[in-house]
């Protein structure tokens, strides 16, 4: 019985970030749309946009190989169980262990190697450019957003994600410089693996700034459905793996009741609202950058988790 | 069973050499060579295999060769045990591989002699318990692998590697004689049991772990000691090239840790921030190179660099912890180190063998000579695939296990006491994530030129698909690399004693654990389930198409290439190696000392504007070229010596008699 239960939940919180998904994306267009006095789509229009993909044909280049074909399904299946192992409004659940922090991270490389390779495999230029953009910038950002894992492990003494979660909530912590330049260099990690401005602008067809979209020209069909959906669920993970870390307040804890999941999950869908307003309002108030500045801003997020990592053994010694 | 099976192989494999000789012009002798061989290092894996899985004791082997007063001593013990069951995996697929891949060797005879004796020299260095033995197996697998790497001899490049490697060769040897002649002393007992049972001052200790470095590394191809690696592995015959990038690597980290972690006794833990920061400086300098190389073997010698830089980081944190009584965490990096040399072995091999069915299929190795294999060798590229997956250090497969465990261990230097060392593991934790992030760029690179896209030349669009018995070597390291990535706990299991042996201690039994889950130090800190994910990932990418495919729609038409519009049919549009490489390698100019130059015509001149870029590797000019020119410089001037008269060499012969009488009196 009880494993019954612990499955479901299981299965509810991988239905429930599929289905906020393409939301929070809507949210971020609409309100930026707002924010530049357009009026903007409905918050919807993305659950719109992926049935229309999914129900159109496929339109696929002529020396497109299996591996075209496979990545978009392998891209979006890999998303959705890193998204499915953060805690979102419940911690502890029934698959939780199988993968900590470093394995969730490299699942995302895995996702991004995928998608690079889907890249190459027509032979296009511009395939050819984003993929070895994206690779630039994952080479850059991977490690900064380890050492940031590395500063949330060494805090909470484990890189399982629950254990973490628990232990951020139990006001053990306080406040710690540690943490603030963690939470700066995994905001910025998170906004660059999203392909947000100012690292990648996600609305843009403009060739020479495409990274993203540049990968992904030759999908259509059910296949671009696929990534475009791989894409928001990725945007999700970063969302709700920020408020899990840094914001863990509400998260139902282990063998909680109904009524405090149903709490955990208000409290996420609050989270969620304010992770998409706060990005809508960044991506508002600045411009793209160019291609060869990003990597001093990734930088920047790579020294500020190694630091942060380091700051943390100075406060231990003293 | 015990050592005198897996001395058995060694002899066989020897005899194996010598039958060669007689017999290489013969049109069957290379298929039944290359059979023998690979039996041979069947029955050695499963030597190590089973040695390891019945936790056997130290069986050991006097033969009556070598020198008169000693002969040659034999052992086999946990640690050996590991690396005969690598050698042997590693044997035996680069064994079956060649029974077909070695056909299409012109000169039979300048690679079948040498190979099985080869295969039979790295098991003795790793059955050797005396340094007289350890050491002149050590120089005849060198030698035997400097006749390999020379098979191609009438190829210019193929002469200038081999006097490279042979320079380099000898120069490590000699370290190592000097580093063995240390710890046996004055009293000079050259059985590894005699050396054990000295007690050694700990400066003469860090002397002889300093030596291993400079001898063992130079063969493992740490940096600045890689030069002759990246010229030498590619030259080889394709499976001779796995063997060394996979095998022979591996056996100088064996003989590393048979020194440092057995030998040699207990080492001061200031020496353990050196071989970390050796180590780290190799994973991403040899990475960094990978991505900027044009040719696909050469790119594959490069990511071995990076690989030993990984393992001699492990190897680092295990001196460390053990230097400060932490047997358990020494125990995780120890196992990481075993791992990742396992791992490495499996798809280096892999990589080596995919590039030479690439190179008989289409004579080319240089990416942007390639394209398109995925349509023409599909069963190759499959394979290949699974390689840079595995070897981008990516879940599910077996390269992330070990680096996963490699920042487990990292996660644990807190508690070393040390400020130094607190510091430096976290930023070599993210240089070793840097590395890997690399590494995936790297192969993205290479897999993505090579095999993806359109074939940018006429060689690749005559290609076929390669024999039967190079794909079934192929399919199985591929196969071994799925089942390390998804049931690791075994694996970690079989390395224990060997662990066991070295740090004395061993990270607890993984097999029983609920659905195979790696769970290192304990379930609150970390865990990991290759098996869980490969699952995961599977049932919801099939299930997804499945509904995908039923509900919303299947229907698919053929089109030419989107492009944004303006796709051109010339496939030299493409993204190529050079361009591919170009982000990365403006991000990390100066530590590549890039350059890149752009010759414009003078204005009116109608002639093309030229480009040119490329990276420069300082180890070889700012530390290799002056030291040659150095001695090139003292040889010409003593030259001068040839020519004396007698008067003046009886005049040289009594001035350094009296030299070294003098220095004879000052000494005692």
């Amino acid at each position: 019985m009880e494993l019954i239960w612990n499955l479901m939940l299981q299965g509810v919180q991988m239905m429930v970030v599929l289905a906020l998904a393409p939301g929070l994306t809507g949210l971020v267009r609409k309100v930026k749309a707002r924010l530049t006095r357009r009026r903007g789509a409905p918050i919807v229009q993305p659950y719109r946009d992926l049935v229309r993909l999914l129900r159109k044909e496929v339109v696929l280049a002529e020396n497109a190989s299996w591996l075209f074909r496979v990545s978009p399904y392998m891209i979006f299946a890999a998303t959705w169980v890193a998204a499915a192992l953060v805690p979102t409004f419940a911690i502890g659940l029934q698959f939780s262990w199988t993968a900590d922090l470093i394995a969730i991270v490299a699942l995302l490389g895995s996702v991004r190697f995928f998608l690079a390779l889907a890249g190459m495999d027509i032979g296009t230029s511009f395939g050819g450019i984003g993929s070895s953009r994206e690779m630039m910038i994952g080479a850059i950002a991977e490690p900064a957003m380890l050492l940031t894992m590395f500063s949330v492990a060494l805090v909470a003494g484990t890189t399982q994600l629950s254990y973490v979660v628990e232990f951020m909530a139990s006001g053990e912590v306080g406040i710690r410089v540690s943490l603030g330049m963690a939470l700066i260099a995994l905001i910025i990690v998170a906004i660059a693996e999203n392909a947000r401005i100012p690292v990648d602008n996600p609305s843009t067809h403009l060739e020479l700034t495409m990274v993203h979209e540049a990968m992904v020209l030759e999908y259509s069909g059910r296949h671009l459905a696929m990534i475009e959906l791989a894409a928001m669920l990725k945007l999700l993970l970063y969302v709700a793996l920020i408020g899990c870390i840094f914001a863990p307040w509400g998260i139902a804890p282990n063998d909680s009741g109904p009524s405090e999941l149903l709490a955990g999950f208000a409290f996420f869908l609050g989270k969620l609202a304010a992770g998409g307003i706060l990005l809508a309002v960044f991506e508002t108030s600045i411009a793209k950058m160019r291609v060869f500045r990003v990597p001093d801003l990734l930088g920047a997020a790579l020294m500020l988790g190694l630091l942060g990592t380091l700051l943390l053994f100075v406060s231990r010694s003293l | 069973m015990g050592v005198a099976a897996a001395a058995t192989t060694a002899a066989v494999l020897l005899a194996l050499s010598l039958g060669a000789v007689a017999t290489a012009r013969r049109r069957w002798a290379p298929a039944v060579i290359y059979m023998l061989s690979g039996a041979a290092c069947v029955v050695q894996a499963l030597a190590g295999i089973a040695a390891l899985a019945t936790r056997a004791g130290t069986t050991s082997l006097t033969v009556p060769i070598g020198l008169p007063w000693m002969g040659a001593h034999l052992a086999q013990d946990a640690l050996s045990s590991v690396f005969l069951a690598l050698l042997g995996t590693g044997g035996a697929a680069a064994s079956f591989y060649a029974a077909g891949y070695g056909r299409h060797e012109h000169e039979p005879q300048r690679v079948l002699p040498f190979f099985p004796g080869f295969l039979g020299a790295m098991t003795l260095v790793i059955l050797a318990a005396d340094a007289f033995t350890f050491l002149l197996s050590w120089e005849i697998m060198s030698l035997l692998s400097w006749a390999l790497v020379l098979a191609h001899h009438r190829d210019e490049g193929s002469r200038s590697a081999g006097y490279l490697y042979l320079v380099m060769a000898a120069f490590g040897t000699m370290v190592l004689l000097l580093a063995f002649g240390l710890m046996a002393g004055a009293q000079g007992g050259y059985e590894f049991a005699a050396i054990r049972a000295v007690e050694r001052t700990p400066g003469i200790a860090a002397l002889v772990l300093g030596l291993m470095v400079i001898g063992a590394g130079s063969k493992a191809g740490l940096v600045p000691l890689h030069v002759w690696l990246p010229v030498a592995h590619p030259a080889a015959p394709s499976h001779v090239s796995a063997l060394m990038s996979g095998v022979m690597t591996k056996v100088a980290v064996y003989g590393f840790i048979r020194v440092c972690f057995d030998l040699v006794g207990p080492v001061d833990w200031w020496m353990s921030p050196i071989i970390i920061v050796i180590g780290v400086g190799t994973a991403v300098m040899g990475i960094l190179f990978a991505i900027m190389d044009g040719d696909g073997k050469r790119i594959l010698a490069f990511s071995t660099i990076e690989n030993i830089g990984v393992i001699f980081t492990a190897l680092g944190l295990a001196l460390a912890f053990r230097a400060n009584g932490m047997q358990a965490m020494a125990a995780l990096a120890m196992t990481a180190a075993l791992l990742h040399a396992v791992n490495h072995m499996m798809f280096k091999s892999l990589l080596f063998m995919v590039m030479g069915a690439v190179l008989n299929a289409t004579g080319r190795k240089d990416l942007d000579g390639l394209g398109g294999l995925i349509h023409r060798m599909p069963a190759t590229s499959f394979l290949a695939l699974v390689g840079v997956t595995a070897i981008s250090a990516l879940p599910p497969l077996n390269g992330f296990v070990s680096e996963w465990l490699l920042f487990q261990t990292v996660l644990q230097s807190p508690r070393l006491p040390q400020p130094a060392l607190q510091f430096m593991v976290p930023a070599a934790g993210g240089l070793l994530a840097l590395a890997a992030a690399l590494a995936a760029a790297c192969f993205v690179r290479f897999y993505g030129v090579a095999f993806l896209g359109r074939a940018r030349s006429g060689d690749v669009a005559a290609a076929t698909e390669t024999d039967r018995w190079s794909l079934g070597a192929m399919a199985g390291m591929a196969l071994l690399c799925v089942l390390a990535g998804i049931l690791p706990g075994y694996l970690v299991d079989l390395l224990a004693p060997a662990a066991d042996l070295v740090v004395g201690a061993r990270i607890a039994p993984q097999g029983g654990n609920a659905w195979l889950t790696l769970v290192p130090v304990a379930d609150v800190r970390s865990s990991y389930s290759g098996f869980l994910v490969m699952v995961f990932v599977a049932v919801t990418g099939s299930a997804v198409a499945w509904l995908v495919h039923r509900l919303a729609s299947q229907r698919l038409r053929r089109g030419p290439a989107w492009d944004c519009g303006f796709p051109n049919a010339d496939p030299i549009t493409q993204y190529g190696g050079g361009s591919v490489a170009q982000p990365i390698r403006r991000v990390m100019a100066s530590v590549l000392a890039a350059h890149e130059t752009v010759l414009m015509p003078r204005p009116g001149d109608m002639g093309p504007a030229r480009h040119s870029a490329g990276v420069e590797d300082l180890a070889w000019s700012r530390l290799y070229l002056p030291v040659a020119a150095a001695v090139i410089g003292a040889t010409t001037r003593l030259n001068g010596l040839q020519f004396l008269t007698i008067r003046r060499y009886l005049g040289l012969v009594f001035a350094s008699l009296i030299l070294l009488l003098v220095g004879l009196a000052l000494w005692n």
